[in-house]
């Protein structure tokens, strides 16, 4: 009996994730058919861009020269035992370009600006402006979740790029100005970081993140209940779901790139 | 009905259901070109849901609507796209667009669907808004909007496209006495002025009596009563009866349907 109802609610769990799924990969491809349209009319993108990516740059720009000072001073500690401190540079670089650069600029961009859209779109459609669009003959999907997707995959490789680059300044800050390692020895790593494997590849995944985590905000928003609960738990999914994402995809794409 | 005017939309036989609840069991309904005609009935019978039907929101499970004589579920999206462009529809909630100012609310669907030159969508737009009565608003937020005016703004933009028939979805409800009575005649006004066929969907029996011409009462998923004006207001028809003179009992019962009320207390 009691088993019997376990497998239904499983049954029926499943049923809908799958229902879900579909639903999100019909959604895609109807905003994909809406992106020409986009780029036909580029102040509706300028405007996304610039709420969904020079917004999202103070956030950027400060959580990732910590993280750069963090790295310096971790690494320091690590390699004055081994007098190795004039890899030191390399490590901070690598790790960033490679990982945490495009992982925490995903993450925190799915936080930053992956749930103002989740909320922006739910709220667009409880109080009904999605569906006085479409009485109006203007496809919703185009004219207002395409600008934002395209503005979210395009805007998240940019922020990683800068996530990185504002990191190895802030390790530069920690190790060369103020624990005194030599600035030639910290610029060592330009010449051994590689730019088609290490930089390459950190840029595609930015851009996989990008259009992952987009996607979903987008789609979250899209297809919340339209009440206020609905937006909120839509607005939680995007950044559940997207950490998820992020770091499954992650581990996908390093087992498959290094 | 004495005049025959063309009719821009026909419903035959349609059935709606929500899960397992039949919104509409079988409903006929003509709307004639050039008349107001009104839509009544308690909350939760539906009058929404057929407004969203009419529009191609939503598909019928059986039964067709023809909007100008095309049947509206089998347009393609481009089809029916055209054909939204010719009508306006007035949500209960206004649904402006909340980002943008009143003015830009009201050349929205003129941006979206013209190539006209800023100058002419500003005399557009603001010709618009003085019908309604709005034009000193039009820098406005719709934040900064009363009820009364975001719908008077909400009506600038259904007929931004001078379409060919406006649908009203609750015109009334929550409106202060005033603002019902500006309501009431820019209905009736603009129904003339531009030459429009209007559906009115309301539970407000006085103000919907005022101005339509010819008046469908829909309960529990049928149409109860329909005939002009005045047929309407002495009609022998239990349910109409009930309604339009608002008592609380008769065929329509007050309570939803319940266990007997002494034995649910003592359970
Ligand atoms: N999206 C929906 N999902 C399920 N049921 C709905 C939905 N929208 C409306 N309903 C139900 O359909 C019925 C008719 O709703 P509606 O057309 O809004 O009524 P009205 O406008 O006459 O008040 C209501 O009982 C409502 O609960
Ligand atoms: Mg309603």
């Amino acid at each position: 009996m009691n088993i019997l109802k376990v497998f239904q609610h499983l049954g029926h769990d499943t049923l809908n994730i799958f229902q879900t799924l579909g639903r999100a990969m019909l959604f895609f491809l109807h905003v994909l058919g809406g992106i020409p349209s986009v780029l036909m009319r580029p102040r509706l993108l300028m405007a996304q861009l610039y709420s969904v990516g020079v917004l999202s740059l103070a956030l950027i720009l400060v959580s990732g020269l910590f993280v750069g000072m963090v790295l310096g001073l971790q690494g320091y500690n690590t390699l004055v035992d081994f007098g190795a401190t004039e890899s030191l540079g390399l490590v901070v670089a690598l790790s960033l370009v490679r990982e945490l650069g495009p992982v925490l600029s995903s993450l925190l961009f799915s936080g930053r600006a992956g749930s103002a859209l989740t909320a922006e779109i739910g709220l667009m459609k409880a109080t009904e402006q999605l569906s006085g669009m479409e009485m109006m003959a203007v496809d919703p999907l185009k004219r207002v979740i395409a600008p934002r997707f395209l503005a979210g995959f395009l805007a998240m490789p940019l922020l990683a790029v800068i996530f990185s680059a504002i990191g190895i300044l802030g390790g530069h800050l920690v190790v060369v100005d103020m624990i005194g390692v030599d600035a030639g020895a910290y610029w060592q790593m330009s010449e051994k970081v590689d730019f088609f494997s290490d930089v390459f590849n950190g840029i595609i995944k930015s851009i996989v993140f990008g259009l992952v985590v987009t996607w979903i905000a987008v789609f979250e928003g899209y297809d919340a209940l339209p009440t206020s609960e609905g937006v909120s738990r839509a607005t939680t999914r995007t950044v559940v779901f997207s950490a998820f994402a992020t770091l499954g995809l992650d581990f996908l794409l390093t087992a498959l790139m290094f | 009905m004495p005049d025959n005017n063309p009719i821009v939309v026909k419903i035959r036989q349609l059935k709606f259901s929500r899960g397992a609840r039949y919104i509409f069991d079988d409903i006929d309904l003509d709307i004639q070109r050039g008349k107001i005609t009104a839509i009544m009935g308690p909350s939760g019978t539906g009058k929404t849901t057929l407004l969203k039907l009419i529009g191609g929101q939503l598909r019928p499970d059986a039964g067709h609507i023809w909007v100008e004589e095309q049947n509206i579920s089998r347009l393609s999206t481009n089809k029916l796209y055209q054909l939204r462009r010719r009508m306006g529809m007035l949500f209960q909630s206004g649904a402006l667009l909340t980002d943008i100012s009143v003015f830009d609310n009201v050349a929205f669907p003129l941006r979206e669907h013209t190539n006209l030159p800023e100058s002419m969508i500003r005399t557009l737009v603001l010709m618009k808004l003085q019908a309604v009565g709005l034009r000193g608003a039009h820098r406005l937020m719709p934040s900064e909007l009363s009820g009364g005016m975001a719908r008077r703004v909400a009506l600038a933009r259904a007929i931004a496209l001078d379409p060919m028939m406006v649908m009203y979805d609750e015109p009334f409800t929550g409106q202060d006495p005033i603002s019902m009575g500006v309501l009431v005649r820019l209905i009736r006004t603009i129904n003339q002025a531009l030459d429009l066929t209007s559906i009115v969907v309301s539970h407000d029996v006085n103000e919907t009596l005022q101005i339509a011409d010819y008046v469908y009462v829909l309960s529990h998923g049928k149409v109860v009563g329909h005939g002009t004006n005045a047929e309407i207001r002495h009609s022998q028809s239990e349910w109409v009866h009930q309604f339009i003179h608002a008592q609380a009992d008769g065929p329509v019962p007050f309570h939803y349907p319940a266990l007997d009320y002494r034995d649910d207390l003592l359970r």
